[in-house]
């Protein structure tokens, strides 16, 4: 009960301190505004790299907030307002970054290597199981070398 | 049989190289972002004059000719240090160069620049940090060089030196440009 008390209580103080960086009245539109707040929890502050612009306080991240602001007023789409700040900044402005060219060793690699780790844990498993019936006595020496 | 234990060690060998390459290889820091405009048209300015807001100032008024555009503001410190460089690259020069005054207050840049010299062909001012953002400026100074064209051809983050300006900025200049 307590944790929750506290886990409540410290929530709260997020969130004020939230809503102190970003001044701006919410836009009319609450599901404009909504798509904003996402928007700016995934766009990095290219000041202090690794804030977002939602939690950043110097004054580049207010500018962009606010051409955020603008663009989504505007009607744009949420992917118009990535490539409008990927234009300008590249693709190091997204927490998430996309699957392109440069990038896809990035998420390729994880399950590449969880692939290759459990293709060597398997082989080395299975030459183990079948050395037991066989021949256990070598199996005790190779494992006191180790 | 005995090469297969060479094989970790091999691994290691080669995330060393990787790590050796990071840290000593090449140019390479992980401060510095990659411009996106490189190779792209440089984005418009349309503004006006620090000295008198009456007066438009444009990147039309540049175009056809190499030109620099620099980002500045009396409030940065790298600002300053590159101050006495860009008046020595202006003397060594006949490119235009463009000051963009950076989210500044506009008598504070005057007296800036009648105390510290002015290197600039013409200054313009970015009040609310709109221009700065079309050129994904994210912290002064940032220098960038615009080509005959109007292309973007190089950009320069942190204080400009008159080194630089040798080695990044007039080789990138049409033959005969950089004077």
């Amino acid at each position: 009960m307590r944790t929750i008390v506290r886990a409540a209580c410290l929530s709260l103080l997020i969130i004020a301190t939230a809503r102190a960086i970003d001044t701006e009245p919410p836009l009319p539109d609450p599901v404009q505004q909504e798509r904003y707040e996402a928007l700016i929890h995934e766009l990095r502050c290219l000041q202090c790299r690794s804030q977002t612009l939602a939690d950043s306080e110097v004054s580049l991240a207010a500018d962009l907030r606010r051409e955020v602001r603008r663009l989504i007023a505007e009607g744009k789409t949420d992917a118009e307002v990535k490539s409008f700040l990927t234009a300008r900044y590249g693709d190091y402005v997204l927490f998430r970054p996309p699957l392109n060219e440069r990038t896809w060793i990035l998420w390729v690699a994880p399950g590449l290597m969880v692939l290759v780790g459990g293709l060597i844990a398997w082989r080395v498993v299975r030459h183990r199981t079948k050395l037991v019936p066989s021949d256990a006595e070598e199996i005790d020496a190779g494992d006191s070398q180790s | 049989m005995k090469a297969r234990f060479l094989i970790p060690a091999l691994a290691v060998a080669v995330l060393f190289g990787f790590f050796w390459y990071a840290l000593k290889g090449g140019d390479y820091d992980p401060q510095l972002i990659d411009s996106p405009l490189i190779g792209r048209p440089a984005p418009d300015i349309s503004t006006v004059t620090l000295a008198d807001a009456g007066r438009p100032l444009t990147s039309k008024q540049f175009l056809g000719k190499p030109f620099v555009v620099n980002f500045w503001g009396t409030w940065c410190v790298g600002c300053r240090e590159e101050h006495p460089e860009f008046l020595a690259i202006a003397k060594e020069t006949d490119v235009p160069i463009v000051g963009i005054d950076w989210k500044d207050d506009h008598p504070a840049a005057v007296a800036w620049l009648g105390q510290l010299g002015n290197p600039y062909d013409a200054v313009g001012v970015d009040d609310d940090g709109k221009i700065a953002i079309d050129w994904g400026v994210y912290g002064a100074p940032e220098t960038f060089l615009v080509s005959a064209a109007g292309e973007v051809i190089h950009k320069h983050v942190g204080p400009m030196t008159v080194e630089a300006w040798r080695k990044d900025f007039v080789p990138r200049l049409a033959p005969g440009g950089g004077k």
